[in-house]
């Protein structure tokens, strides 16, 4: 399977040009990636620097209130500091001694811009600084924006790593990174997998905890566990490491042909590699059957939102049998996503950017069997018949790996048995 | 710059899409970036809204920013009209458009728009919030519609009696009602049937469910209720000021809050005064009769509740009418009163100098959090964020209050007004009380063979199981009893034999007095001579 990656690049000339649509998006910006991000590194603290509504978008993705402190909190301007940077600045230096006075065990905080920031020219890089030499020893300050005049939902993630990466340190051994939160669970289970494979030294980024950044350098290949790290591809690979192109972790398939390429890039032989994974390929297969027997033959629309359209599209159309409708992306990296093109069956409509009421518009003319789409337009497209799938619980979840194929499944063929069980006759 | 972890308000342009969102036939362009879309799920998710809330969002970029993004906005607004088709027309910016000037509604004026309606919304994003920006817009959104209708200066008022040489039923309009408020579906329909029940009618709900159309009519009746003062109390005033309409101020929330609202309806209206809504000899008027709640406060059952310690937080109005059901109507002692509106901060402390009790006027919910702590009350009416304190205190708690979550939306029926309304509290606000008492009897009877390790009743996993005597409710507390003071094993044992509801407090109370004495080690002796202390 893996020797086939390097000829499919060339195939996706058999898509049409994507639709390019500018207009109202509907899209989530950066900062919500807060909400994993701040799960997955407990001792970091990530401090937006914007406005109530930041505090708000927060909150109300989030969904509930179930953290006694989040370890993620907004400082909030107002009149004054947009009146002076100078005062915006002496206010931020006063804000962060207080949050590190209340919470000791803070390693790393991430000042992270928002709309109103980055409109002000606010420097954040120039706070972290000045921060990191009042708080030397004790905390770590770094800055990123999940400003959604620049990035879009998941990006947040992208430029949060970007941040870390210059302080991982320099090492020439050679390792397997994964770039890409993940499920603490299925990173460990997706590292012992590697192990098995032959693969001795696996790290991850971002780390279970801020101060323990792994190295790289020039014996650093790199996987990307999400589609969505362009910068923080980039930004590696300038640190040294080699990016091994590889479709992404989603279904038997795409986790299969993803750790394949991880230990190419190792010298394992493809029959070290078929010991391995072929066990499992044929129980995630089995274990994906009853979900694939709901979703076969159903249409799919993929409104943009987490930047998972594309591989989601991939792996729902290839392994569970579903008729691609239309595959909505917030922006196309055709370098990140070129394995994932090849891939899609031919003739496959692919959006990029948005105009939601044009793209409503095709939704009630195609009538889809299931709509993948944000929070803010679940219901009303429910109340107009169609089954939908929100796209934030894709990023919650754990869906990556072979073991987990049949679960991320589960979740779109969820809604489809949920619609057939109902009855109020 | 002030630091958030939660808000109690979201900001002032989504109160202005509350007023869009909760009427018909009204379309709101707002100037804002991708990221502020998320508002239109408060409404799909948690009022399970079966449409998008009627908002475009102009979605500007940061390479928008050096090209035009007025011509960004013209678009959007010349767009979001053709395809709307809306009666009225919002116009306004979030927090970021405010920042580069673009005054969306000054473009809208200059456009052609077939001649609708068109408000300009200015809502200072770094100084005002959610429930402030969604009475300017409520406000600015009538003024505007009813400028051609402003009676001359010097125009009599008119008489909020005109009804009966009119030869009809009086009317009056409920103003105030919104998505994303709390229970005003259901407020609606008990005021409504309330008033009916009077041979009042209703004339015109707004915003909720109101066309432009309809907020033409409020000057056709004969008074305004001002039910959520938090959204209507500014049209309100200016009603009376410009229109002369009269004003019905009584919140009716509680039994006592709803025969003074149907007094002053009827005083107001000039209605002569219905026999079952003047006092008896008893003090008791008929109407309450309606419901359940005065009977079921008197019967012996509930003389549990009589002075149980109850800290009240929430919207001025919500938390206002709380404080005075739970201190008159069951017999409670209000140990704590806040609220996070500080547009309504006088009409709080006035209610909570008529306790005695210190008013709170916050939105830093750990400073609520540690009021709720230091007053160790037994029962929090609050918010779903005073519910989240006080699971982690232990302490049971009932929502009382926006902001709103989707467990505060009930499929039932279930109003905060009126007699109903009057029920519904009652059952919420002592059914978490009957499970703290439950848990209670659980403890003392942990050790009979009946009862297996971890049972638990309804209280949610974050109580404590017959609270271990070592762990007080309070980890404030604990620290301050740290310094130079210890209690004795004997003392501790007894301590663990108070019932846990109370226990903090006897705890607090003890290592007082024991400072106060100067005693080093508190035994058995010491906590009752405090007990006694304490008890004078």
């Amino acid at each position: 399977m893996a020797s086939s990656i390097a000829t499919r690049a060339s195939a996706d000339t058999d898509l049409p040009p994507p639709l390019k649509e500018s207009g109202q998006r509907e899209v989530f910006c950066g900062l919500t990636s807060i909400v994993w991000l701040h799960r997955r590194m407990p001792d970091a603290f990530f401090l937006v620097v914007g406005s109530r509504t930041c505090a708000h978008l927060i909150q109300s993705a989030a969904g509930v209130m179930i953290f006694a402190e989040p370890r993620f909190g907004t400082a909030i301007l107002g009149e004054r500091d947009l009146a002076g940077l100078a005062d915006a600045n002496e206010e931020l230096d006063r804000l962060v001694a207080q949050l590190l006075e209340r919470r000791p065990e803070i390693r790393t905080l991430f000042l992270v811009g928002s709309c109103p920031s980055e409109v002000i020219k606010l420097d954040l890089a120039k706070a972290a600084e000045r921060l990191n030499r009042q708080h030397a020893g004790r905390v770590m300050v770094l800055n990123y924006s999940g400003s959604g005049i620049e990035t879009t939902f998941t990006q947040g993630e992208d430029g949060a790593l970007q941040a870390l990466i210059p302080l991982m340190p320099a090492s020439t051994e050679q390792q397997l990174l994964i770039a890409g939160t993940l499920a603490d669970a299925v990173e460990d289970r997706l590292i012992g997998l590697f192990h098995k494979l032959g693969i001795e030294r696996v790290a991850s980024l971002p780390p279970r905890r801020s101060t323990e950044l792994p190295a790289v350098g020039p014996g650093t290949k790199l996987l990307l566990a999400q589609p969505f790290l362009s910068g923080t591809a980039r930004a590696l690979v300038d640190r040294g490491a080699e990016l091994i192109r590889a479709p992404y972790p989603f279904g038997v398939e795409g986790s299969r042909d993803w750790m394949a390429a991880g230990a190419a890039a190792f010298g394992i032989s493809p029959a070290q590699v078929a010991a391995v994974l072929d066990p499992l390929v044929e129980r995630g297969r089995r274990a994906l059957a009853p979900q694939r027997e709901t979703l076969a033959g159903k249409r799919l629309f993929l409104l943009p939102d987490s930047q998972l359209e594309i591989p989601l599209a991939r792996f729902l159309s290839r392994e569970c049998g579903m008729e691609l409708v239309e595959v909505g992306t917030p922006y196309l990296d055709r370098q990140l996503m070129a394995e994932e093109l090849a891939l899609l069956p031919a003739g496959t409509q692919l959006s990029e950017g948005q105009h939601v009421d044009n793209q409503l518009l095709r939704v009630r003319e195609q009538r889809p069997d299931l709509v993948v789409c944000g929070l803010g337009l679940a219901n009303p497209l429910e109340a107009e018949g169609m089954a939908t799938k929100w796209s934030i619980e894709l990023v919650f979840s754990p869906i990556h790996g072979i073991d987990q194929a049949a679960d991320l499944a589960e979740l779109f063929a969820r809604p489809l048995r949920r619609r057939a069980a109902l009855s109020f006759a | 710059m002030e630091l958030t972890l939660w808000t109690y308000e979201g900001p002032p342009h989504v109160g202005a899409m509350r007023i869009a969102a909760s009427m018909e036939g009204v379309h709101y362009v707002l100037h804002a970036p991708q990221g502020d879309t998320y508002a239109d799920l408060l409404f799909t998710m948690i009022e399970r809204r079966d449409k998008r809330p009627p908002v475009t969002y102009t979605t500007f970029q940061a390479r928008d920013l050096g090209g035009d993004t007025a011509e960004l906005v013209k678009r959007s607004i010349a767009d979001a009209v053709q395809r709307f088709q809306p009666e009225a027309l919002l116009v306004g910016e979030s927090c970021t458009a405010e920042l580069i000037q673009d005054q969306p509604g000054a473009l809208a004026a200059g456009m052609d728009l077939g001649g609708i309606p068109i408000v300009n919304l200015e809502l200072p994003a770094y100084s005002k919030k959610e429930n402030w920006g969604a009475a300017e817009t409520f406000y600015q959104l009538v003024r505007g519609l009813l400028k051609s209708q402003l009676p001359a200066p010097g125009t009599p008022k008119p008489d909020p009696a005109r009804w009966r040489a009119e030869g009809r039923r009086p009317r009056l309009n409920l103003l105030g009602p919104s998505l994303l408020g709390f229970r005003c579906r259901d407020d609606v329909r008990e005021i409504t049937q309330l008033l009916g029940s009077y041979g009042i009618d209703v004339a015109v709900v707004a915003p909720l469910g109101a066309r432009p159309a309809d907020l033409q009519r409020i000057p056709t009746a004969d008074a305004n209720v001002c039910l959520y003062p938090e959204l209507a109390g500014t049209l309100c005033s200016w009603l009376e000021r410009q229109f002369g309409m009269a004003c019905v101020r009584t919140v009716p929330i509680g039994i006592g809050a709803t025969v003074t609202f149907l007094r002053e309806v009827h005083s107001v209206l000039d209605l002569e005064l219905p026999a079952e809504l003047q006092p008896g000899v008893d003090g008791i008027c008929e109407a309450e009769r309606r419901s359940r709640l005065p009977w079921y406060s008197r019967s012996v059952d509930s003389t549990y509740l009589t002075g149980k310690r109850v800290f009240v937080f929430g919207d001025a109005t919500h938390a206002i009418a709380a404080a005075r059901i739970a201190s008159r109507e069951l017999g409670f002692q209000v140990v704590g009163l806040g609220s996070y509106s500080r547009e309504m901060a006088r009409e709080l402390r006035a209610a909570a100098a008529e306790l005695g009790v210190e008013p709170l006027i916050s939105d830093d919910y750990l400073a609520v959090e540690a009021a709720i702590a230091e007053a160790s009350p037994e029962l929090v009416l609050g918010t779903q964020m005073e519910r989240h304190s006080a699971k982690r205190l232990g302490i049971p708690c009932a929502v009382i209050s926006t902001p709103l979550h989707v467990q505060d939306v009930p499929a039932r029926y279930a109003p905060q007004m009126g007699f109903e309304g009057a029920n519904v509290i009652f059952d919420s606000w002592v059914h978490p009380l009957m499970m703290g008492l439950e848990e209670h009897l659980i403890g003392m009877f942990r050790h009979d063979f009946e009862f297996v390790d971890g049972h638990r009743s309804h209280l949610g996993d974050g109580a404590p199981v017959a609270a271990p005597a070592e762990a007080s409710p309070v980890p404030a507390m604990a620290a301050a009893a740290g310094v130079g003071l210890s209690w004795s094993p004997e003392g501790e044992a007894e301590l663990a034999k108070i019932p846990f509801f109370v226990r903090g407090k006897v705890r607090k109370n003890t290592e007082t007095y024991a400072r106060e004495r100067g005693l080093a080690v508190i035994d058995s002796e010491a906590l009752y001579e405090a007990k006694a202390h304490f008890s004078r």
